[in-house]
C-alpha cells in the first residue's frame, strides 16, 4: 500500500529537501520502517533504543496521534497520509 | 545587550545558535536558552531591577532578548495581593494571589508574547502567527498590531466569543480551525515547516517565548521584598509556565538578586476534563498520556503538553502536588476568589483556586508556609462560564417600594457579610442560593 509521509523541515535533509515522500507499509511501523530504508537517517531520529518513537517525535496518521489509534501497530489504508511532527509546540 | 550564549537540547545537549530553532534537528528535544551567568551576576543589581520600567522588561538582564524599545503593551509588574480572606476561607496562613488578569491584554500571555515578538523583529520576522486558546490569540494579535508586523492567529472554532472579539479587533488575521486545540496546534507545527517566514511564537520562537513567564517569578520575588515564597500553585496547559517559573526561582539566586538558589515547591493544577499530567502525577509513572479534552478550562485545554513531562519533573523534584478539579469546582473557584478578594479569573485561575482549596485540604499546601498562587486570565474572557448561574439580585420597578420589598427578602441584608458563609468553598459544600450573593 502506498503511504504519503509529511516531513518537517528539521529532517528534509534527510530527503532531499522533499516535504513529502512516498513509502509502502500497512502499519504505521511499517511504512517508518520503510522510510528509514529509503532515506536513511530516519530511524535513528524517530525511534529510541528500545524502538519506540522518541518522546518528542508526534506521528499523525489522516491528522489524528496515532497515539489514539494503537502505535505504531496502527493500520494504515493505501493513500492515507502519515505526518511527522516535532513533539514541541504549543501552550 | 543580551546575556544569551546560545542554545542546548534539553534531552541531548547538542548546541545551536540563537536563531529561530525550537527543536534539536537531532532528536527533536526542546531547545532551551542559555545564559552567560556570571555576566549576568557581575551586572545585575536589585537596584539596577528597580530602577526599571514597571514592566517585565524591568528583567531585561534575565531574557533572551535586548532592545531598547521592545515590542510592549505594558505586560508584567502586576499587582502580588494578600489575600487573607481566601486563606481563612481555606485554613491557610500567608497566601497571596500573583493578579496577572491585570495584563494589557488580561492575561500572562503579554509577558511570553512581549519577549517573543521583540525577539522575531530582531531576526527579521514580519509575520506573527500562533496557535491559541485564545489568550495567546489576543495578545499575539495586539502586540503585533503595536509593532506594526502582520499577524495570523489560529484557533478552535469553538472558543469563548469574547476571546475571538479581543482578537479580531486588532486587524489581524484569525483562523478558526474546526477542531480542538491539539488540532490546531498540529496544524501550526506543520505550517511552521511550509511558512518558515513567518514566526510562530509558540512553535519557531517558542524557545525565547517560553522564557517570558519567568518574569512571573522574578516579579513575585521582589514584590515579597527580595524574597521567595515557600510554595507556588500555577496551572498547567502546556507546562510551560510551570517549568519557567522554576527556572525563574532557580536563576534569582545564581545571579546573586537571592542570596542562595531558593527551595520553592511547584504544584500544578489542572481540569479534570484535562488532566494528563496531574494523572500521570497520582499515577506515579513518568509517561504523560494524551487525551482528548472536554473541559470548560478551554485555555488549559491542551491534551498533549508539550512540556508535560518537564513540569512533572519540576512537580516531584520540588516537593509538589498536582490535582485536578470537575468544572463544578472551577466555577465555584471562579466565584470564591471573586467573593473573597476582588479578583474575577478565567476558568484558568477557576482551576488553580479550586486545586489550591482541594491542596490545602489534602494538606499538600500547609498554613505555615508562604503560598502563592498563579491567577493568570481575566474572567471578562469566559463569561459564558457563569452566565448560567450568575444574575442580578432582583429585578424591580424603579420606585422605593419595590426596592424595600425585594431587599426585605434577601437572606443577609447589605453588611451581613458572614466570613463562615461556606458558599462556593470548593470542596462540595452547598452554598446558599448563588442569587442572594452578588449583594453582600
Amino acid at each position: 500500500m502506498s503511504i504519503s509521509i509529511r516531513v518537517p523541515a528539521q529532517l528534509r535533509t534527510l530527503t532531499g529537501g522533499a516535504g513529502e515522500v512516498s513509502v509502502e507499509g500497512s502499519t504505521v511501523g511499517e511504512a517508518l520502517k520503510a522510510l528509514d530504508a529509503a532515506h536513511p537517517g530516519f530511524g535513528e531520529r524517530l525511534f529510541d533504543e528500545g524502538g519506540n518513537l522518541r518522546r518528542f517525535v508526534n506521528v499523525f496518521l489522516a491528522d489524528e496521534d496515532v497515539r489514539f489509534l494503537g502505535g505504531l501497530d496502527a493500520p494504515v489504508a493505501d493513500g492515507q497520509t502519515l505526518s511527522v511532527v516535532p513533539a514541541v509546540a504549543g501552550g | 545587550m543580551d546575556f544569551v550564549s546560545g542554545l542546548r537540547c534539553r534531552e541531548c545537549g547538542r548546541a545551536y545558535p540563537a536563531e529561530a530553532l525550537h527543536v534539536c534537528d537531532f532528536c527533536f528535544g526542546p531547545l532551551e536558552v542559555t545564559y552567560d551567568y556570571e555576566r549576568i551576576a557581575a551586572t545585575v543589581t536589585r537596584e539596577r531591577v528597580e530602577a526599571g520600567p514597571r514592566t517585565i522588561w524591568r528583567y531585561a538582564d534575565l531574557l533572551p532578548v535586548s532592545d531598547p524599545s521592545p515590542v510592549d503593551l505594558g505586560a508584567g509588574f502586576t499587582p502580588l495581593v494578600r489575600a487573607d480572606r481566601l486563606a481563612a476561607e481555606l485554613g491557610l496562613g500567608e497566601l497571596w494571589i500573583k493578579d496577572d488578569t491585570a495584563n494589557p491584554t488580561g492575561s500572562f500571555k503579554d509577558r511570553v508574547v512581549s519577549v517573543a515578538l521583540t525577539k522575531a523583529r530582531q531576526l527579521g520576522f514580519k509575520v506573527a502567527a500562533c496557535a491559541s486558546t485564545g489568550n495567546l490569540a489576543n495578545s499575539v494579535a495586539a502586540h503585533a498590531a503595536r509593532a506594526g508586523m502582520e499577524s495570523v492567529v489560529l484557533i478552535p472554532a469553538d472558543l469563548e466569543r469574547a476571546k475571538v472579539t479581543m482578537t479580531t479587533v486588532y486587524g489581524g488575521r484569525v483562523v478558526a480551525v474546526q477542531g480542538t486545540y491539539d488540532d490546531v496546534n498540529r496544524l501550526c507545527a506543520e505550517l511552521t515547516s511550509e511558512r518558515p517566514s513567518w514566526a510562530f511564537v509558540n512553535v519557531n520562537v517558542r524557545t525565547y517565548y517560553a522564557e517570558g513567564s519567568k518574569t512571573l517569578a522574578f516579579e513575585v520575588a521582589e514584590q515579597l521584598g527580595w524574597q521567595a515564597p515557600d510554595h507556588v500553585v500555577v496551572p498547567i496547559g502546556s507546562g510551560s509556565q510551570l517549568t519557567k517559573v522554576a527556572k525563574g526561582f532557580e536563576e534569582l539566586g545564581r545571579v546573586g538578586l537571592l542570596d542562595e538558589v531558593p527551595t520553592v515547591r511547584i504544584s500544578g493544577a489542572q481540569a479534570d476534563g484535562c488532566s494528563p499530567v496531574a494523572t500521570a502525577f497520582a499515577e506515579g509513572t513518568d509517561a504523560i498520556r494524551p487525551v482528548k479534552p472536554s473541559t470548560i478550562a478551554k485555555s488549559l485545554a491542551i491534551g498533549n503538553p508539550a512540556d508535560g513531562w518537564y513540569a512533572l519533573d519540576v512537580i516531584r523534584r520540588t516537593g509538589g502536588a498536582c490535582a485536578s478539579v470537575t468544572d463544578e469546582e472551577i466555577l465555584d473557584g471562579i466565584r470564591l476568589l471573586a467573593r473573597t478578594e476582588g479578583i474575577f479569573a478565567e476558568t484558568a485561575g477557576g482551576v488553580t483556586i479550586a486545586t489550591l482549596a482541594k491542596l490545602a485540604a489534602s494538606g499538600a499546601v500547609r498554613p505555615d508556609e508562604r503560598v502563592v498562587a498563579l491567577v493568570t486570565g481575566h474572567g471578562l474572557k469566559t463569561v459564558e462560564a457563569l452566565a448560567a448561574t450568575e444574575g442580578p439580585t432582583a429585578t424591580i420597578a424603579p420606585t422605593l417600594e419595590a426596592f424595600d420589598e425585594a431587599f426585605e427578602t434577601f437572606e443577609s441584608p447589605a453588611g451581613g457579610t458572614d466570613p463562615s458563609d461556606p458558599a462556593g468553598v470548593p470542596d462540595g459544600t452547598p452554598g446558599t442560593d448563588p442569587s442572594t450573593r452578588s449583594v453582600r
